[in-house]
């Protein structure tokens, strides 16, 4: 094979060349498919200005994982793109919120299903969509609708993304993932979103062919640089989350 | 608080549930309906793509590859099949689920309701709220009668910002178990020790009561 190796020898290299004012997606809910490695490695690269794209700013469970919060902290964000931008309870606060509400950070909030499905147009080549979530509420005001058989529907954006940052069970050399349960989520949606996409991998990187082509969850054609996660505790894996009093 | 309690509300709305139904629950109470005994065959499917879990796992037992929509580590029960988000709210957006029970802050007479935004804040925590509520073939909602200070959570019209119009059939409180029915609320089942002047004084839209009221079995 002529091409050149997609593999990485750890998170810093893994991640190099961020731009300044780039938007990156994070995969990942709850624990389970968070890049955790990498969102720990952006913690020290000097890009600033980012947008950030995940399901939340994070923060809401212990213990705290790295996650968009922290690099808000380092003043790295300029805004973020999440389905939750503040707590939903009165009593409990995001980490994010005193950044948000000071004004310092930008917070597009999205609904859950818009935010994949923006990330899905994105990736398949279609610029926008009609959505019938969110009409009638606070986020549709003076935004354009749409009649379809009687019924009004949202048009919503595509999110491309420069980078994505995913993390994958296994992957062969070719970038062929496979995701294991609910670790898939955003996962394979922020990949083909993104122009570049870096993936940190669970187990050693497998010889190509060593997966069933049927049974290849993220083809390799949208995986630019894997990295193998190192065991605990010099790499970050998933943990119980501790019981909210 | 009296009447219900938070496992007797989940469990009124549980008894609902009918065979084959897709069934998403939201997080708080709404997950304690998959605590409930019931004789119906149903499937939950939970936003990040898991389809058919079933019980939490037991203390020391957990994937931790495998959450659901709550965080909360499942099992998967063995027609158990595993999508990606967008396929996930495909799932949802073309109204594949027959119900979705949500909590909220506040239910309208109207069928709006609010479960996103708090008073004064600046951000919100939409999660797959918004689209559930805009595509699921029923919306039930299960939450505390009143605030803490004794504020109607009942209203004919939500102060907070809305999460869906006109979309809410079945409500549970602690109190009993109601349908929005435009102006007023049509009382469907009172809870055990619980009186209908109670209701109407802690009601912020007017009560319609039935004929024949059935209390709700506990």
């Amino acid at each position: 094979m002529n091409r050149r190796s997609k593999l990485y020898p750890d998170f810093p290299s893994a991640i190099h060349g961020i731009e300044d004012g780039a938007t990156i997606g994070f995969g990942g809910f709850a624990m389970p498919g968070v890049p955790f490695n990498l969102m720990q490695a952006l913690q020290h690269s000097p890009a600033r200005n980012l947008t950030c794209v995940a399901n939340t700013t994070g923060g809401a469970a212990l213990p705290r994982m790295p996650d968009i919060g922290h690099l808000v902290e380092r003043g790295m964000v300029r805004k973020v793109i999440c389905a939750f931008t503040a707590a939903t309870r009165a009593s409990e606060q995001l980490p994010f919120t005193k950044y948000h509400e000071s004004g310092e950070v930008e917070a597009e909030l999205v609904p859950q299903g818009t935010l994949a499905e923006r990330l899905r147009a994105a990736g398949a080549g279609i610029p926008a969509f009609y959505t019938p979530t969110a009409v009638g509420t606070e986020l549709a005001l003076g935004r354009e609708t749409r009649i379809f058989d009687g019924r009004e529907y949202l048009l919503e954006p595509a999110l491309p993304l420069d980078y994505a940052f995913i993390r994958a069970h296994r992957a062969d050399a070719a970038g062929n993932l496979r995701f294991r349960r609910s670790q898939r989520n955003f996962n394979p949606i922020m990949a083909m979103a993104a122009r570049i996409v870096i993936a940190e991998i669970e187990n050693d990187i497998e010889p190509a062919g060593s997966f069933d082509p049927d049974d290849i969850h993220l083809a390799g054609i949208f995986v630019h640089r894997l990295v193998v996660i190192p065991p605990a505790p010099a790499g970050l894996w998933p943990q119980l989350r501790e019981p909210k009093s | 608080m009296s009447g219900l309690t938070r496992q007797q509300m989940a469990d009124a709305i549980a008894r609902r549930f009918q065979d084959d139904w897709i069934v998403n629950l939201g997080v708080g109470i709404p997950t304690m309906c998959s605590n409930t005994p019931i004789t119906a065959d149903i499937i939950y499917h939970s936003e990040n793509g898991v389809i058919g879990y079933g019980p939490l796992t037991a203390p020391g037992e957990e994937d931790m590859h495998l959450v659901n929509a709550g965080g909360q580590h499942v099992t998967l029960k063995p027609e158990a099949a595993v999508v990606h988000h967008a396929d996930s709210f495909a799932i949802i957006r073309s109204g594949r689920i027959d119900v979705t029970v949500m909590g909220a802050y506040e239910v309208a007479a109207t069928g709006d309701f609010a479960n996103w935004k708090v008073a004064g804040a600046k951000g919100g925590g939409i999660g797959g709220a918004m689209d559930l509520a805009a595509c699921a073939k029923r919306v039930f909602i299960i939450l505390e009668h009143t605030q803490r200070n004794g504020a109607p959570r009942l209203l004919s019209h939500c102060a907070l910002p809305i999460t869906a119009r006109g979309v809410v059939k079945l409500v549970a409180t602690n109190y009993g178990l109601f349908e929005p029915a435009g102006t007023a609320f049509n009382l469907v089942a009172i809870a055990p020790g619980i009186t209908v002047e109670q209701i109407r004084a802690a009601t912020g839209a007017p009560v319609h009561i039935p004929d024949n009221l059935s209390t709700i079995a506990v």
